[in-house]
Formats: C-alpha cells, structure tokens, sequence
C-alpha cells in the first residue's frame, strides 16, 4: 500500500498545529542561560538607563566646577568617585557622559547598518557588475585604516557630535556592507531561493521573505561587536580634539583632559577609560554569546 | 485537483498528441570567469544543443554522469538561468514568443524538487508557509493559500495537523523531501522536474518517495522529467530514457529498449557499471576508462571517442547525429547510421 493511501484513510486529526518552537525563541533561550551574556546585558542595561535618566539619578550638576576641590580622591566625602581637574563630580560627569558616548557608539553602527546593509543585500542578490560596482568602490575605503580614515573625515568636516557620527557611519559601512554581501551571496545560491524564482516571486518579495529573515542574523551580531569600536574611536576623536567640545562631559574627551592629572591622582585620570573598556567590552561578549546562541542548526 | 481553491485551470490546449514539451537546439556555455581587465576567453560547454520532447503524462528519466549538464538542463528549462540559444515549446506555445506563453505562466506550470531537501527550505519558515508561498505569489488570498497547503501536506503523506507548523530542521529527510513535493505541486504545475529529488534519501525512503510520485502522478495528470544518476531507479520509474554525456544528448528510448538493446557505448558502458546484486555476475574492470575531456574544449567530432573502445577516424571527423535505431528509439553514435563509414556501422550491432 502506498503512503498517500494511508494518509487519506487517516482520520482527520484536529487543525492546531504543535506548539512551534520558532528560531529565535530558541535563541532568546539560549541567551538566558548564557550567564556571561546576561551579566554583560544587564551591566550595559544598567548604563544605558542612568545615562538616559541622568537628570534624576544624578545627584550632583556635571558642570559645576570648585576650584578648591580640585582633584578630589576616590573616596572623599561628598564626592565618592572624586572630582575632575576643574573639581566637576566625577560620578555626574561619568553619568551624564554615557549619553553622549553611547551615542556615538551606537549612531553610527544604527546608520552604517541601514545604509551597509541596503548595499551589501543588493550586490549580494543581484551579483554580477552591481556587485563588482559597489563592493569594488567599497574596497577604497579598507586602503585607509579606520581610525586614520574617522579621523580624517572628522578633520575634513570640522569637530562636533554630528559630524563624528557621520565620520565613523562612513568608516563602518564598507564593513558592514562587506559581511550583509557575503552572507546574501550564500542564501541566493540556495535551493529555497530558486525554488522561489520558480513560483514566480519578484526580487522585492524574494528578498523580503526569504533572504532578509535569514541575512539579518550574522549582519546584526556583526554589527553590535562594532558598537565597542565605534565608542573607542568616537571617544578617540574627542580625546584628539575631533569630536565633542568641552566643557561637556564625554569618556573621550574625560580622558583627554584627566590626562595631565594622571602623576597626581591615577585613579580618577583612570575612570572614564574604565567606563569606556567595560561598555565596549560587555557589547563584545554579549555579540559573541548572541552569536554562539544563533550559530545552532536545529 | 485542489478542491474549492481559485487557481487558473490547467487546460490541455494542445491536445494529447502535442508532446507537453519540446525543446529544440537548447544550448549554454558558461564564459569562464574572466578577470576585470583581460579576457579569459573560452566557455564552459555545459548544454550544446539539445532537443528532445517530453509526451504528455509520461515519465522522462535523464542519467549521466556529474557534470554532463542534466541539472543546467533542467535550469535552463525553468528559465531559472537564460538559454544562449534553443526553443522552448510548452505545449506547442513558444517560451517568450510574441503569440507564445510567458516565462511567468511557463514557471506555473514547471516546477522543479531539488536533491537537496534542506537546502531547499527556508529555515526560517513553517512548513505550511513555505508550501503556502508559491500560492500567496499567484495572488490567492492568505487563508486560501494556507488551507490550500495543509490539503497538500496531508496528500504528501504529512498530517498537516502534526507537522504543518513545524520548521524543516524539525523534521526527517524523507519528509522533507515530501514537503518539496507539496510544495512544487501546490501552484499545480502540470510538469514537475525531478532533480536529483531521491538521491540523497535512504534506499527505503526512496522506494516510499517514488511510490508517492507515482500516486500523485496519477492523481494530478502530472508529466514528471526524472534526473538521476540512480541507474536502477530510472529504470523502475522511466518510461522513457534519456542518456547526456558532455552536454549533449548521446541515445533515447524507451526504458525498455534502451535497457534491453543500448546502441550508444557510452550507454552501454553505463549500463554495464551497474552493480549487480547477483553473486555469480560480477563486473571484474572498470567497463569505462579515463575522465570525460574537459568541457571548455570539447574534442571535435564524437565526444565520446576518446573513452571509446570502438572509435575509429570518422568518429574524429564528424559529429554523430541522433539517427534512429529503432521504435522511438535514438542514438548519436557513427556505428547506428549506417551511412556514416564506420566499420561497424552494419544492420546488426557487434555485441
């Protein structure tokens, strides 16, 4: 007896399907389980939300300088991570810092994805001279190293926050752009892809239902590893002068001008490069555990 | 046929005597990827053509070995890839002819099942989704397209209730194969090409497939073009056979007569490799010596001469043409043409 009979003798089985366990349920749970991941989450969930609440966690005014508190220690009275060279609290500045700082960690990787991404997704599907065209012109840019190429361009424009965050979005769209072509190219090739061509699907539906869900993946974990750099060059160009002005508070910049302080009081010179290795670290695990959650076939 | 579901009709407008398919002088090279600036120059010759014709309800089966251009044939067909050269006929209406069909009407009424069953899945996607697509394509409505799917699951052998929200990692090789056929049978095509589609399965899992083709077969009026390099399983489910060496078309026949009286060499040496399960008969060389000359210079003349135990000058000289050997029967080779000078080209083979 052949299957399809058997299948047709079946009786009628009700129509709710089984409980699905979906791709990316799967990964959630795995992430939850990761422990390193999740401290890392919830270290940068925690800096996030007092840089966005600054005015209402803070307990102190970032700007307002004391001449005679100058370079307070950690530890002193009143102000428990000290005071900065103008005797500005660090704890406020270091608070009120993060907004700025994550800005410019993750502005640019948000811009560079969306442009990066569009790119990278049309050489990758369409191939051929297109292909060539935009990755070949894309190549010009990895002949610069990136922070020579972000310095560059901040230099070009003039200094400020906008026009950083348009100097490291160009530093990042080649890259981004190379990994979204890279793993397009893979997907197109595939079976499903042609199958699609087959039942008559425009490219604009291919893409949209078929390639987007499974290029997102790798381009996204790509792209939140590179929020640790853009943070470390964003606040390289404060710290050359490029990016944020003073008196506003910036990690970079922090960094810069605690710089002298460094023989008098190491501890608080040190505070904002602490700040700024443990953002952009705790944003490298969590890329690396998202993508071992993710690297799992069934 | 889908039971209340809005699909455009299949109307036999050729009658049952105009093959379902006729492909005349198909042919694809494959320029060799050149560099940005110099020219490589040469193509690979992957389908150099080819014709032949497909009746209505039968069961073609293509063999050859990797790389002869079965699968680059059946691409071409589809349209998945453009032909260099070469008429398309479905249905006794030109492929892109002004008064002809569309590539898109043609790619309805096509649909193709790949070897590789996970590859041909969207991870991402249920199963009913991606049985649904092809259907929510032609434009019918989401529910539709969906009941429509799960009908075809349950047809497919696969109890939509169980597995129609499952993810093809989910499930077993087998039944994924089974999700590919519902799935190229959902936009009811009235061609299916099979590529490969039991090759990668298990040899119980492959007789079950192909008892499941065969019933579909029937149920739907379907024409299915069978590529395999399973020389046993074309045989069990071909009524006629297709032989490709080197991008061209060496002998076909009917399964019968070309099993049973192989006048191609390169057929018969095929035929010849396949293991036997007796104990007694056993093949003690190697019927078939070196590679096939590589396809960006294709020899002059026959191609297959130069594996050829029976090649003799003409066979350098000229390209055998496909000449009759019998009912329906063909073989590309200068000793079936009796006009060609070969000295074996008489009324009766040498054995």
């Amino acid at each position: 007896m052949s299957l399809s009979s058997l299948a047709t003798a079946a009786p009628p089985v009700p129509t709710v399907p089984t409980a699905a366990r979906g791709y990316w349920l799967g990964v959630a749970r795995r992430t939850l389980r990761d422990p390193v991941t999740m401290t890392c989450l919830i270290i940068l969930a925690l800096i996030t939300l007092a840089a966005i609440l600054a005015p209402w966690v803070v307990p102190a005014d970032p700007y307002k300088t004391s001449m005679i508190r100058r370079l307070a220690a950690v530890g002193t009275a009143g102000y428990p991570l000290g005071t900065d060279e103008l005797g500005r609290d660090m704890i406020a500045r270091l608070i009120y810092g993060g907004r700025l700082s994550l800005q410019l960690g993750i502005l640019p990787v948000v811009f560079a994805l969306v442009i990066g991404g569009s790119l990278g997704l049309l050489a990758g599907f369409v191939g051929g001279k297109t292909n060539t065209i935009i990755m070949r012109t894309l190549d010009v840019f990895y002949a610069f190293p990136s922070v020579l190429l972000a310095v560059a361009i901040s230099g070009a424009l003039g200094s400020g926050m906008g026009n950083s965050i348009i100097a490291l979005t160009v530093v990042f769209v080649p890259q981004i752009t190379r990994v979204a072509e890279s793993v397009t190219t893979q997907v197109r090739k595939l079976d499903y892809v042609e199958a699609a061509r087959m039942s008559g699907a425009s490219a604009v539906t291919i893409i949209r239902v078929h390639v987007l869900s499974n290029v997102m993946g790798p381009i996204f974990v790509y792209a939140t590893g590179l929020v640790s750099v853009s943070l470390i060059l964003g606040s390289g160009l404060s710290f050359l002068g490029l990016g944020v002005k003073p008196p506003e508070p910036e990690w970079g910049l922090m960094l810069n001008t605690l710089r002298s302080a460094i023989y008098i009081n190491p501890l608080v010179a040190a505070l904002p490069g602490v700040m700024i290795f443990v953002t952009s670290m705790c944003f490298n695990l969590m890329a690396d555990g998202i993508r071992s959650a993710m690297d799992v076939k069934g | 046929m889908h039971t209340d579901i809005a699909l455009p009709e299949n109307v036999d407008r050729g009658g049952p005597a105009q093959p379902l398919l006729l492909v005349e002088g198909l042919r694809k090279h494959f320029p060799i990827a050149k560099g940005l600036f110099g020219r490589g120059g040469g193509a690979v010759h992957a389908v150099d053509g080819v014709s032949f014709r497909v009746e209505k309800h039968e069961i073609l089966g293509v063999v050859g070995e990797s790389g002869c251009g079965k699968s680059t044939t059946a691409r071409l067909l589809s349209h998945l890839i453009d032909p260099d050269d070469g008429q398309i006929i479905f249905d006794g209406e030109g492929v892109g002819d002004p008064d002809g069909i569309t590539v898109r009407e043609l790619r309805r009424n096509l649909q193709m099942v790949f070897q590789d069953s996970f590859a041909s899945l969207n991870p991402r996607m249920t199963i009913e989704d991606s049985v649904a697509f092809g259907l929510k394509v032609q434009g019918v409505s989401e529910a539709k397209a969906l009941a429509a799917a799960r009908d075809m699951l349950d047809k497919v052998g696969l109890e939509h209730g169980r597995f129609g929200g499952r993810y093809p990692h989910e499930v077993s090789g087998g039944q994924r194969q089974r999700v590919n056929i519902a799935r190229a049978l959902a936009v009811n095509p009235r061609l299916v090409i099979l590529d490969e589609a039991v090759s990668a399965l298990d040899k119980s899992v492959q007789a079950q497939v192909l008892n499941l083709l065969l019933d579909l077969k029937a149920e739907f009026d379907l024409t299915y073009m069978f590529i395999s390099h399973d020389l046993n399983v074309v045989q069990y489910i071909s009524d006629r056979v297709m032989v490709m060496y080197l991008g061209q078309v060496v002998e076909i026949g009917p399964v019968d007569s070309l099993y049973g009286n192989a006048r191609h060499p390169y057929t018969r040496a095929l035929l010849s490799a396949v293991p036997s399960l007796e104990p007694g008969v056993r093949t003690a060389a190697s019927p078939l010596v070196g590679d096939p000359p590589n396809p960006v210079n294709p020899p002059p003349g026959c191609r297959f001469r130069e594996r050829c135990p029976h090649a003799e000058a003409v066979c350098a000289a000229a390209m055998p043409e496909l000449a009759a050997v019998g009912d329906g029967h063909f073989a590309a080779c200068h000793m079936a043409d009796p006009s060609s000078g070969h000295s074996a080209a008489a009324p009766e083979m040498p054995s």
